[in-house]
């Protein structure tokens, strides 16, 4: 039962995390590039600009989620199993994602990427 | 993609693992938290290991904010996962842990994925300045 609890808490880190980066990615395209940015209006109208955007908030209220998630899957599993497990679907359901949401090219590049980088989280908690 | 936008990655990469770092050392220092006393995970950042973790991890959030204003989430991700090899090269040669093979086989997974996604463009372009390209590559083809 415990373990079920465990995957559930999982796949609530993933939904979470996953919509936290697509909000926070959407937010910074819509605030514009940063660097660019800071140079024309300054420090601070950047930060107001970041802050005041929605799916900013939104995005750090779904991080927000998926880090108390976090810490009941890890009250409910091991940690050997929460953290590798949700960190390395997130790549995946995030190119998913990226795709849909955000109509990102993810090309065959960076799909090879993602999957490497999902089994080498794997395997360092083995 | 300038030298400065590569710094912002490594940025990412770098405070994301240092942040952790400190916080978990941190966190030992403190010891167990019970569920009974639990305001007192709000006194834990007096202790300047945490506050200094803390401090690395805002630093992180600005780098990863500042990178998706001009890079893709499909392109973040994995080019700043290098942070989960600086994280074990600290682990073998700063705090001294035992890295078995399979983590060696890991961090070789993850440098190969990052050097994948690296080798390819950054953004992609929206929809408008995509039609726009395609306009500026036909008339310069047109042009005698």
């Amino acid at each position: 039962m415990k373990s079920l609890y465990a995957w559930g808490a999982i796949a609530v880190i993933v939904l979470t995390s996953t919509a936290g980066d697509v909000l926070l990615s959407r937010a910074m395209k819509q605030v514009g590039d940063v660097g660019a940015l800071r140079r024309r209006v300054g420090v601070l109208a950047v930060l107001a600009r970041v802050l005041k955007n929605p799916n900013f908030l939104l995005g750090v209220l779904c991080m927000a989620t998926a880090f108390y998630s976090l810490l009941f899957g890890l009250s409910w599993g091991d940690l050997s199993l929460v953290v590798p497990a949700s960190t390395s679907l997130t790549f995946i359901t995030n190119a998913v994602a990226a795709k849909i949401f955000l109509h990102e090219r993810v090309d065959q590049r960076r799909w090879v990427a993602a999957l490497l980088v999902a089994g080498g989280v794997v395997l360092l908690a083995v | 993609m300038t030298f400065r936008k590569y710094l912002v990655l490594a940025g990412v990469a770098f405070f994301a693992a240092t942040g952790d770092g400190f916080i978990a050392r941190g966190m030992k220092q403190v010891g167990n938290i019970s569920l009974h006393h639990l305001p007192d995970i709000l006194l834990v950042v007096l202790n300047p290991v945490i506050a200094l973790g803390v401090l690395f991890l805002l630093v992180f959030f600005t780098c990863y904010m500042t990178a998706l204003s001009w890079a893709d989430l499909t392109y973040v991700l994995p080019a700043t996962s290098v942070s989960y090899v600086v994280l074990t090269l600290i682990a073998k040669f700063i705090l001294h842990e035992n890295v078995s093979f399979t983590r060696w086989l890991g961090i070789l997974l993850i440098s190969a994925g990052v050097g994948f996604v690296t080798q390819g463009p950054a953004f992609t372009p929206p929809p408008r300045e995509k039609s726009e390209e395609l306009l500026a590559s036909l008339s310069a083809r047109l042009e005698p």
